[in-house]
């Protein structure tokens, strides 16, 4: 267990406090807005491409690691980056393909286990 | 305390004795359970680097095994309880868009596993990819033209 010990707890704090916040305000749309949850990914995917376009999403990734990123807001951010990077090696066509470059482990893995879990699911029959 | 004796009273009674205490508890579970989730990733992003991944590939590990594992919790019935408790704890994470893929497919398995499973996956899943997938482009094109400018943008 050496990872254990070359943990940084401070990191991990800050991972910690910086993620709970981002789903607080999440939480807050839910409670005191009309939205869907649907719309609030959608505005948190998107919310995460302006910012990280911006470059401002950047510095609470520099801070908080993985607080920053596992959020949905970080989905939207490493596809902004991706697609800057990509324009910065190839041009136009970048600004196409890297986006999903990026995030193309996330958005295989979501269709590949979403459909097996979904196979090996219990179909749990409630009328509506 | 007075009897209640109305529906009106009730109301009054509890709007005047639970002022915003729901929306306060509904946050505090929201920030320990996602606050919870980011470490768990955070953890696993620490084991990666040591592994000597770099930091784009570690980051896709990481969502590979968060969307994984809530993929199957999904299947099995749990996440939902977790759902329920935590709100926006569960759902902001990564961890909630394999949720929003498996729940609408579980729900239209008996419709069959092509138009049934396979189209409902993105009922909540493709309006986010649409959207995150078009910012993406957008903020492409527009570094691609502030920077030919040579305008530093980011």
């Amino acid at each position: 267990m050496e990872f254990l010990q070359n943990m940084d707890w401070m990191q991990l704090l800050r991972c910690f406090v910086v993620g709970g916040l981002i789903c607080v305000v999440g939480q807050i749309l839910i409670d005191k807005t009309k939205l869907t949850p649907a719309r609030i990914l959608v505005i948190f995917v998107t919310a995460g491409a302006i910012l990280g376009g911006l470059g401002i999403y950047q510095y609470l990734v520099d801070f908080a690691g993985a607080g920053a990123t596992v959020p949905l807001t970080g989905f939207g951010y490493n596809l902004a980056k991706g697609a800057i990077e990509a324009v910065k090696e190839s041009g136009l066509v970048g600004a196409f393909t890297g986006g999903i470059k990026a995030a193309a482990g996330g958005i295989a893995a979501a269709v590949f286990f979403g459909y097996i879990a979904s196979l090996i699911a219990k179909p749990k029959m409630k009328k509506q | 305390m007075k009897p209640i004796n109305t529906t009106q009273e009730y109301q009054n009674y509890v709007d005047k004795k639970s002022p915003n205490s729901p929306i306060l508890k509904n946050c505090f579970n929201a920030f320990w359970v996602g606050g919870l989730i980011c470490s768990i990733g955070q953890i696993i992003l620490n084991i990666c680097k040591s592994r000597g991944m770099d930091t784009q590939m570690s980051g896709t590990v990481v969502s590979i095994i968060l969307i994984g594992i809530s993929a199957f919790l999904t299947g099995l019935n749990l996440f939902n309880k977790i759902g329920k408790f935590a709100g926006a704890g569960s759902l902001i994470p990564i961890t909630g868009f394999a949720n929003s893929i498996v729940s609408p497919a579980m729900e239209y398995k008996s419709e069959g596993y092509v138009m049934g499973v396979g189209s409902k996956m993105f009922t909540v899943a493709g309006p986010v990819l649409v959207f995150g997938i078009s910012a993406s482009i957008i903020v492409g094109l527009i570094f691609m033209i502030f920077n030919t400018q040579n305008i530093t943008f980011v």
